[in-house]
């Protein structure tokens, strides 16, 4: 029972790492970036977030009607300023400036936040549970799962379905033959970078609602959107979704063999996949 | 008459290495014309400068008088100029009939006004409707290439630019592909059409310009020019005759 317990809970957790993990497979899917400062950006998201409540009250659903399309604009800002001067079949400049951006955010926010721990008050809702045949199952953990499935089916749809969705699997096959279509591969990568950065506004006010945040939290969620995208098969969006579920898995199941070896747990099998299926559980060889 | 599409002296680089030498040409609204030369003239390079794929000065591309050189690719293309490019440069992964709709739109997206269709492409090649959901990397060289040229021709151009239409491909397939070459002329398309085949070039086209290291070394009415007026314009002065 404790052991599916873990599993339930594995899941669960898998939840909020797979809200990480979809902005970061969709901006290396289509544009070979590795946004380094992915993880800050939800901490700096969190943070505006936990101001916009307390100074004005907000609950969490206001906060995060708000924070989404300004996620958005900051997705879209980022790439149009920053990203698309270094974007390009060479993987490095990006590496670099989004590292050097993610050194920016921290500084930035320790100046504006303080070193402090914070979180969004929720309301009670991030205490409650519900009872399924003796397990105790949270409600957040829930409906972060239940968004997060959403973003990825919601992501998948538009990614096959949509005019905007063909012309970044384009971009993303062949961007110079994607121009000759008529495609403004810039203006793609700056929708794509908004469409990823905007659901980082959703893991930012489920992450503000379910733990602490500080300004140096960031590179700590960067390492497990990695380890899922990873894992999933990088560029692919339900292989995010799986791969975050597996580390999710492996943490829980960790954390039920002893409290310190949850997070190990999740890197060993991290780099498990890595060395016997480097191109992930879903990627193409 | 103003040509549709000419360049004056155009000149490309790659880097340090000096790719295209001053090259003029013109072309007619619904002319075809022929670019022929050996492997290395600069027939690609040429094309791809046109394209606003390498960096060339404004006024040596012109589009209907109007120096466009060095446009973005994107925007030549919402000017009407669409290419077949080399090698086909299909997006892999997706289906054939979602490569199709990518240019479909854009098209729609520019408001681009011009024939072509789903339904008129279709005619011309009929084994993109039988294959519309097929992946295109399991089609056929020949079959990825109606692809490409039906990509081309959905983006409504009025200059089409094809790369070398038969590379690698089995000679029914090709004179398959060249079989709808009258077709979409007739559609009004000006083309220029980038050719190893000189046989072939000379008949799918009204002139051509031959290219050697970068000029241009001869033009004429493509029925008209001797084989020994091209064979020493594609080989340079003195070359052997057999």
């Amino acid at each position: 029972m404790q052991w599916f317990d873990a599993l339930v809970q594995g899941i669960l957790l898998g939840g909020m790492y797979a809200q990480y993990a979809l902005g970061m497979a969709l901006m290396f899917g289509v544009m070979r970036i590795v946004n380094i400062s992915h993880g800050d950006l939800v901490i700096l998201l969190s943070l505006v977030g936990i101001s916009m409540a307390s100074a004005w009250g907000w609950g969490p659903l206001p906060v995060l009607m708000a924070l989404v399309p300004l996620a958005v604009l900051m997705g879209w800002v980022l790439q149009k300023t920053v990203l698309n001067k270094v974007v390009g079949s060479d993987p490095l400049p990006s590496l670099i400036a989004t590292f050097g951006l993610s050194v920016a955010l921290q500084n930035l926010m320790l100046q504006i936040w303080s070193a402090n721990s914070r979180s969004l008050p929720g309301g009670g809702i991030e205490s409650q549970s519900i009872e399924i045949g003796g397990i105790y199952i949270g409600l957040l953990p829930v409906i972060v799962l239940v968004v997060a499935t959403a973003l990825t089916w919601g992501l998948d749809i538009m990614l096959k379905r949509t005019r905007f969705g063909r012309a970044l699997r384009a971009a993303s096959a062949d961007v110079e033959a994607a121009a000759m279509t008529g495609i403004n591969p810039r203006a793609v990568y700056a929708l794509a970078t908004a469409v990823a950065v905007g659901i980082l506004g959703f893991a930012a006010v489920f992450q503000a609602l379910r733990s602490t945040v500080a300004p140096a939290d960031g590179p700590a969620q960067l390492i497990y959107a990695f380890e899922a995208v990873i894992i999933g098969g990088m560029g692919s969006v339900w292989g995010a979704f799986i791969g975050s579920m597996v580390l999710g898995i492996s943490q829980g199941i960790g954390f039920r063999i002893d409290p310190g070896f949850g997070v190990l747990a999740g890197h060993i099998v991290f780099l498990i996949v890595l060395a016997t299926r480097p191109q992930g559980l879903f990627g193409r060889a | 008459m103003t040509a549709v599409l000419s360049t004056h002296g155009l000149i490309a680089r790659y880097g340090d290495f000096q790719a295209l030498y001053g090259v003029d040409t013109e072309l007619n609204a619904g002319e075809a014309v022929a670019l022929i030369g050996a492997n290395g003239a600069g027939k690609s390079t040429f094309l791809r400068s046109i394209m606003g794929l390498l960096p060339v000065s404004r006024d040596m591309v012109r589009l209907d008088g109007e120096p466009v050189g060095g446009t973005p690719t994107d925007r030549m293309v919402q000017k009407g100029i669409a290419i077949v490019p080399e090698g086909r440069r299909l997006f892999t992964g997706m289906s054939v009939e979602d490569n199709l709709r990518v240019a479909i739109d854009q098209a729609t997206r520019v408001g681009a006004k011009g024939g072509w269709t789903l339904g008129r492409l279709h005619q011309l090649f009929p084994i993109l409707k039988e294959k519309a959901r097929t992946p295109v990397q399991s089609l056929s060289g020949g079959q990825q290439q109606m692809v490409s040229i039906g990509r081309a021709l959905l983006c409504q151009p009025r200059v089409l630019l094809c790369d070398e239409f038969s590379l690698g491909l089995a000679p029914k397939v090709i004179r398959e592909i060249y079989a709808a070459l009258p077709e979409i002329r007739a559609a009004g398309t000006a083309m220029i059409v980038v050719e190893q085949d000189v046989g072939l070039a000379q008949s799918a086209t009204d002139r051509l310009y031959c290219m050697l290291e970068g000029r241009v070394t001869l033009t004429g009415r493509s029925a008209e020019v001797t084989r020994e007026q091209i064979g020493e314009a594609y080989f340079g002065a003195g070359h052997a005759v057999v």
